[in-house]
Order: C-alpha cells, then structure tokens, then sequence
C-alpha cells in the first residue's frame, strides 16, 4: 500500500458513502457540465495519470512504462462534499455517461456528518418509505343495492368546512336572535400546506400562487394555500388574492409586523390564520431556515437582518400554558380582522393531541385542528427529529376524530390531517383514506414540491438538501442564479394539472362508494386494512 | 329493490288496500317482508285516539312481561286486538304467539304532564320494552304511541296479511305507509323493516344510503336516548326527520334542505341562501347519500315524500280530493286510484318536496328553489 497521508476517523472512501457516482470515460466528452450543476460539489475534474508496461516482442528492447493522461471525473469522499444523489449530473450530461447509484450497503457517512459537532441538518421527509394510507382499501363498493355514481358524468360536491360550526340547535338559536356566528370557509379539501416564503424559492411560492389563482378564479375550485412562518409578500397582503391565502403565524412570528401594518390596506380578508404550534417534520422544534437562505429578500419580509439562521423557538414563548396558547392567542387573532376570519392551530402529531383537542372544544372561537403526522416534510430540520420523532397521523387522526364523534362535536371543529399525504405518489387515495378516517380535509407540501417543481428528494435519503439553499430546481434556494432554473409560469400550469388530476381520482373513489353530494368524512364503513392490528387501532374493517 | 305505497283517505280503509298495492307492484319487489304504519285509526280505535297504543310481537313469556311491566307503570288495558295465528305460517315467516295490539289507559300520574314530557316517557317505555326484547328475545316493540299502529313480519304481504287476517273491520285506518321488503341487504331483522317509527313519525325508502355510518353516529351523539337502532341504514331518515322537527323546530320544507341541501352555487342564487347555507354547513353530517325515494307521515297526518339529490328512484303522487296515494310505480297507483286525474299525477324531482296536509284537498308540491315562508 502505498501511503496516503494521514487517515483520519472521517477519512472514507467512495465506498462509504450513500451515494456513489458511476461514470463512463467511453462516453464522456468532457464538457463539465455535471461538475458545474453539481449543488454540493461532489464532483470535480479529475486528471489521472495512468502507467502501461510496454513488453516489445523480441529481445532487443527492454520492457518499460508508458505514462498517460487522462482527464475525467473525481468523487469527491469529506462528509461536506458527500454525493446527495441528487443527479442532477445525469440530468445535464449530453451523453449519459454519470449517474449517481445508491450504495447497496449501508454507508459509514453518516457516522460522521457531524462534523464540528453540528448533527446533520437537512431536509425533506423521514428516511422511511411508505405510508400505512398505501395500505388502505376502498372496499364498500355500490353495485346493485344502490347503483354506483359515474365519476365523470354526475354532480359531485366535494368542497369542506373550515372554522367553528356551531351546533345546529344552537345556530338555529344564533340565526333567530340575529347573534354572531363564527367565519366558516367553503374550501377545496386539498389545501397546500404551510411552505414559508424563505423555505421555498421566490419563484416557486410564486408559481404555487398562481396556479392557486387559476384554480379559483378559472376553474372555480375554492384551493387554499397557507404561507408557512415567513409572512407574506406586501403586494400580495393589498391584493384581491388574499382570499386564497392562510396566513401562518408561528412561534418566532416572522412577517408579521409587516401583515399587521398591512391590515388597513387589505382588499380582502385571507381565508384564515393557522397558529402553528408543531410541526410534523420536527415536533417540538421551531421552524428553521438557516443563514444561507436569509438573502436580502427573505430578511426585509421577516423583518431580520440578512445572514443570519432564524431557528423559531419550540414553542410561542410569551405563552406558558394551553388556555394561554390556544384561548387568548386565537381570540387575539380573531380581533385583528373583526372576528371574520377563522383561526385555528396546527400542532404536530402526538398521544397529547386529545388534550389539546379537548380544550378547543371548550373553546368556541377555535376554527379547526391540524395535525401533522410524522412524515411531514420541512425544509430544514435536525435528521434525528425528523427520522425519529412524532406520531403517525392515521391513528391520531382516527383518535382525535372519535373523541369528537364521543362528544358529538365532530361537525363543530374540522380537523385537517397532513403528514405524507401522497409520500408515494398515491395523493387522492391518501387524502380520501384520512377523510373517512375523520379529517375534513388533507394538507400537503412535499407532494406540491415534487408534482409541481420536480423535486429530487426522496426517503431513499436523496438530495434533501433544501435546507442550505442550493437546491437543484431552484425550489427551496434562494440564489437567483439557482432559482431561475424554475419557471413560476410551469409551477403554476403543473399545481393545476395536479389539483385537476387529484379532483377526477377523489371522484373514481367516492362514486363506486356511491357517495357524491358531500365529502364522506368519517365513512369508516368504506374502508379496510389486511393488517389486523392496524384494523383494530383504526376502528376500521379487517380484510384479507 | 323495496317498493312503497302510502296512502291517505278521508274515508277509513282496510290495510288491504296499502297491501294490495305493493302487491301490484310485486316485480319491483321480492317479497321478503312486510312492514305497515297506520295511523288516523278509524273501527274500534276511533274513539281511543288519545291513548297510546303499543305495537309489537311477543312470545307468551314476552307477553307476561309485558303485563307485569306496564302494571308497575301503572298503565292500563283499555282495548285489544291480539292476533294468536293458529294456521301454519307462510315459508319463512317465523311462528310467533302473539301480534300485540293494545291500547292503554296513561296512569293517573301523568295527568298533569305536559305533552312533551309524556311523549318523551312513551318514547322511553317502548325503549325500554325493546330493551326487555332483546335481552330474551320475547317481545319486539314497533310503536307506542296514540293513534298509530304498525304490523312488521317477514314474508310476502299477501300471504302475510292472509296468515294474520288483516282484512278485518276493526282494523281501519285513514293513513298509511306499506312497505314490501325486508331489509336483506344485512341479517334478517325484523327492526330492519321499514317504516320506521319515532314520537309519533314514521318513514320508508326506497334505496340505500351510503352515508349511513357518519350520520348515525352524529345522531347517536346527540344525547338523545329515541336515537338508537339502526339495523338499518334507513331508519337514519326518520330520526333526520325528528331531529329536524323535534330539535330545531324546523318544518318539513327545511327536511329536504337538511338531508339534500342546494349545491354551493345554487345557494348563491336561492332568495334564502344565507340561512340555507349555514343551515347545511351545521348540518353537514345529516347530508344524505345514494338514492333514495322516502315517504313518511308526520304526527298532524300529513304525508310527504322527498327524493334524493339526483332523483334516482321512483316514485309519484296522484289522487283526488279525499284520497290521494305515493307510490313507487306507477301501476300501484293506478290499482288503487284508478279514477283520478291522471293528468295531475306528479313524479317529485330532485328539488321537490310533496305533501298531502291532513285535509286531503290536494298534493302540495314544494320546490327547495322556493323562498321559505319563514325566512331565519
């Protein structure tokens, strides 16, 4: 062995790592274009030496060496220039000679992607493939005793409530006396989850707005969008579409001095306020977008200065106690536009949902509940929250849906279920399964990502770089150079082929259940699992 | 497929007349069962129209305890007409001692009570007989209630009205619902069969309703005790109908508009649409699914029959001043009013509510597009 240097413990080799890239010198014309895309520069220029023993025939020449050059590509092997798998290398390679491929056995990086003793930060989803949504069936098919709907032809009303519903006696009453009755939202039941102007890219929030606009205003779909923790643009604050946004307000509150500032020059009211209190990614973690994504931009909407890591506190620190948390902040919120737009919290997964349940149920201005089941996705979190914290949402979903049920109150406050809704591509039947396990409605982030910009990453541990700014599609950076990679004008044509898509799937689901004048929450009948014990802890049929 | 009739007369009828009727209808329908409301009661429950009557099967045991229940509630026999079937019942209707029709003296006690509350005890004693039922299997409680009579048994209604010798002069009545099926879509269960019964309403359909299960248990959660059953997904359509009347005080046309509320973009065009739309969103869970045909009969006497929101099955009203009759087909009607206006007869659609009041003057046809009379 000849030596090498010094070996130190994070010394590793291709071999290590997740992701080894595979390159054909046969093909490869040497154009550079894989090292110049590569966003973590895990490639560079590589000019190998590379020695012949040249044995002449016949005894008159000695054999000797032949030194050559040739030029190609390294892999680069430190923790920091590890290889993501992005491959985005294949992508811009005229002649598909690189390709990244997984290591087949477990890598050792990841003993070492720590280095200065920062644990590894990323983003993207837990590195688990799969939902237990995938596994539900749709089995309550109507053929004779009721004949089946035609997803095509018929009248379908698909909308669902957001906001307090008073009880019917009550809203009888209510109405009578003439009294105030909380805002209620007739929205689409496929809402874009909280992605915060900062996590995603200028040009992708833009394309996200867009395309919900069209949605509305074109096609008549009511779909909302929420802003996650970065505020709002001005412009679009002043803005007839306001209406189409949910405005997050989240622990460290950023954005918000420019939203209340705006609120005297509103056109419109936004569709609602969500308070996030968790998060399905990172629960018991407050939002984080760090420093390399805190560009000019992103600092004047925040109201931070540029350059610096905004790590949001876990909890809304001026608030010590539930009823101070979810009573007084929902009712502050709810001041700020008159008390005409619902407000609601959004909590991570967790076996204390049903405490927080319960006391919005006492509370007669809170709008609704998400939850965010552990399969979320997030643009920047600590891996270890995010591969190993949180509750799935099924079960807590269910949980808190026949808590309601067992109250009577399951009408009164909606419940939004989110959390790898379409983790693997199966969108309306992930969505429908929660509704008839009890949401009103789904919400999805990482699935708008993939289906309507192309992002790359994956739970294969792929790219799931979004956190330091240099995605690939310019999704998640906010480097102009990068982000320019992005139409916003495809976004927006893409978010509308996948709400139009989703819409005609929910369809061929609820028809054959013969269900088409409302959206079939809690229709548990409807469904089954061919996993006993899941069939049990859901209340759902068992089917094999 | 069930097949309904109902039918309302100034002039009592024999239950005959309902039974003929689905009978006519016998290819829509496999006979499975027969189930019977009858209420307005004329021949010997004319003059007894304020005492409750109570409706059901017994075995001799289930009879005893009857009697030993309702004299420690102080409740007195005033009128009988038992059925002891002493002939070989047709193939499978299952051999029952009694078919129980009694009329009862309320107890002194319950002099002073206001109507509510005595219809709130009545609903609890039947419950409570039900209960007693089921525990042994001794007695199946259909109704007990003033003025209302309800037979239930598997089997063909022809044969079943021969076995139990319905054709009887004591047994008239000016207001009828007849049902020809059981519900073999689940176990053979007598409290399956439709009409179903609560404080004095009663309703059948035509169809099955997909949205059983959100909606069952929204009326299971309300904490009222009438609300429980549901051997079958259509007994939901009774209690939406009490729920409506009962809890919100809300009248029929409101019914239509709870269980098949307009479409978002209809509401925005409806004189009424801002109450309407409130209206549905609280309540959202009672939003009926899948077709369905109902025909009922509220506590006045009044009947009506409602279609789904896409009007997917049958059924048509028509008759003449004194007699009009629902039916799920045509032919019934026309076996039963042949001498009628034909011309008149009148098929609801997806928007209309018809009803024939108590007077029997005509068939009301109320379209959800209306404005409300009394508008929230």
């Amino acid at each position: 062995m000849e030596p090498v240097g010094c070996l130190t413990p994070f010394t590793l080799s291709v071999k290590d790592l997740p992701w080894i890239i595979l390159w054909d010198k046969e093909k490869c014309t040497l154009c550079g274009r894989c090292t110049a895309v590569c966003p973590v520069r895990a490639i560079e220029l590589g000019v190998h030496r590379k020695r012949a023993i040249n044995v002449s025939v016949g005894l008159t020449e000695k054999p000797g060496n032949l030194f050559t050059v040739y030029h190609g590509i390294d892999q680069r092997t430190d923790p920091v220039h590890a290889c993501v798998g992005c491959g985005m290398c294949n992508l811009v390679c005229p002649n598909n000679c690189i390709i990244p491929a997984h290591n087949e056995e477990i890598d050792k990086l990841r003993f070492h992607n720590n280095v200065g003793g920062v644990p590894r930060r990323r983003g993207g989803r837990r590195n688990v493939p799969g939902v237990i949504l995938d596994q539900i069936k749709f089995i309550r098919i109507s053929m004779l005793t009721d004949p089946a709907l035609d997803a095509g032809r018929h009248e379908f009303e698909l909308r669902t409530l957001l906001g307090r519903i008073l009880p019917p006696e009550e809203m009888v009453r209510v109405t009578q006396e003439n009294g105030w009755t909380p805002p209620v939202r007739e929205i689409y039941p496929l809402v874009i989850g909280s992605m915060s102007f900062g996590a995603l890219s200028p040009n992708m929030w833009e394309g996200l707005q867009m395309g919900v606009a069209y949605l509305n205003e074109e096609l008549g779909m009511p779909v909302r969008m929420c802003t996650g923790e970065g505020g709002c643009p001005p412009r679009l604050l002043r803005s007839r579409f306001l209406k189409y946004v949910i405005l997050q307000i989240a622990s460290g509150y950023f954005g918000w001095d420019e939203i209340i500032h705006a609120l005297p020059e509103m056109k419109e009211d936004p569709c609602a306020i969500e308070i996030k209190y968790g998060q399905g990614a990172k629960p018991g973690d407050g939002g984080l977008l760090m420093w390399y994504k805190v560009n000019k931009l992103i600092a004047a909407i925040r109201g931070v200065p540029p350059g610096v890591s905004l790590p949001s506190p876990p909890t809304h620190q001026t608030k010590y106690s539930i009823e101070e948390s979810v009573a007084k902040m929902i009712q502050s919120m709810y001041m700020g536009w008159g008390f005409r737009v619902p407000v609601y919290p959004k909590i991570s997964g967790t076996s204390t949902a049903l405490a927080v349940l319960n006391n919005l149920t006492r509370n007669p201005y809170a709008g609704a509940l998400a939850i965010d089941g552990e399969d979320g996705g997030t643009g920047a979190a600590y891996n270890v929250s995010m591969n190993h914290m949180g509750h799935p949402i099924a079960s807590n979903l269910r949980d808190a849906y026949l808590n309601l049920v067992k109250l009577g109150k399951q009408n009164e406050i909606p419940l939004f279920a989110a959390g790898g809704v379409g983790k693997s591509g199966n969108l309306a039947a992930n969505a429908a399964a929660l509704i008839m396990l009890g949401a009103s409605g789904v919400q999805t982030g990482k699935y708008m990502m993939q289906a309507a910009a192309g992002c790359l990453g994956s739970e294969s541990d792929r790219c799931n770089i979004c956190n330091i700014g240099i995605c690939p599609k310019g999704i998640t950076s906010q480097d102009p150079r990068v982000d320019r990679r992005l139409d916003p004008e495809k976004v927006a044509e893409r978010v509308v082929e996948v709400f139009l898509t989703f819409d005609t799937e929910l369809k061929k689901i609820v028809a054959p259940l013969g269900r088409s004048t409302s959206l079939p929450i809690g229709m548990s009948d409807a469904i089954g699992i061919a996993d006993h014990h899941a069939a049990e802890r859901l209340s759902i049929r068992y089917v094999v | 497929m069930c097949r309904l009739f109902a039918i309302t007369s100034s002039d009592p009828l024999s239950p005959m007349v309902a039974l003929r009727a689905i009978d006519v209808m016998k290819e829509g329908h496999d006979g499975s069962g027969t189930g019977m409301f009858m209420t307005d009661l004329a021949g010997d429950f004319e003059k007894l129209k304020t005492e409750p009557i109570l409706s059901g099967t017994f075995t001799n045991e289930g009879v005893k305890s009857l009697d030993r229940f309702m004299t420690e509630c102080d409740f007195l026999v005033k009128h009988e007409l038992s059925i002891r079937p002493n002939k070989q019942p047709p193939p499978g209707t299952p051999k029952r001692d009694y078919y129980l029709i009694r009329v009862y003296e309320y107890p002194p006690a319950w002099r002073d009570l206001k109507a509510a509350e005595i219809q709130f005890r009545l609903m609890m004693m039947r419950l409570q007989l039900r209960r007693m039922g089921e525990e042994d299997g001794s007695m199946m409680i259909f109704s007990f209630w003033p003025d209302v009579i309800m037979i239930k048994e598997v089997g063909d209604p022809m044969a079943i009205a021969d076995y139990l010798g319905l054709d009887r002069k004591e047994l008239q009545a000016r207001a009828m619902l007849v049902q020809g099926r059981q519900n073999t879509n689940y176990a053979i269960n007598i409290y399956a069969c439709h009409p179903f019964f609560i404080q004095g309403m009663a309703t059948m359909t035509n169809g099955e309703n997909t949205a059983f299960v959100p909606i069952r248990e929204f009326l299971m959660s309300r904490g009222f005790p009438g609300y429980i059953g549901y051997q079958s997904d259509s007994e939901t359509f009774t209690h939406i109908l009490h729920y409506t009347v009962n809890h919100l005080a809300l009248g029929l046309p409101m019914y239509k508009h709870v269980i098949t509320p307009l479409m978002d973009g209809e509401l925005a065009m409806h004189p009424d649409g801002q109450w309407l739309r409130r209206l549905k969103q609280t309540c959202r869970p009672l939003i009926i699914d899948g077709p369905n045909c109902v025909m009922g009969c509220l506590p006045d006497k009044t009947l009506f029959m409602v279609q789904d929101s896409k009007k997917l099955r049958p059924g048509v009203a028509g008759g003449h001043p004194g007699m009009y009759a629902f039916s799920s087909e045509m032919c019934g009607l026309d076996a039963t009013i042949p001498a009628r206006d034909k011309s008149r007869d009148f098929q609801p659609m997806k928007y209309d509510t018809v009803t024939v009041g108590p007077e029997r003057r005509e068939v009301e046809i109320w379209n959800q597009w209306d404005a409300l009379h009394h508008s929230h």
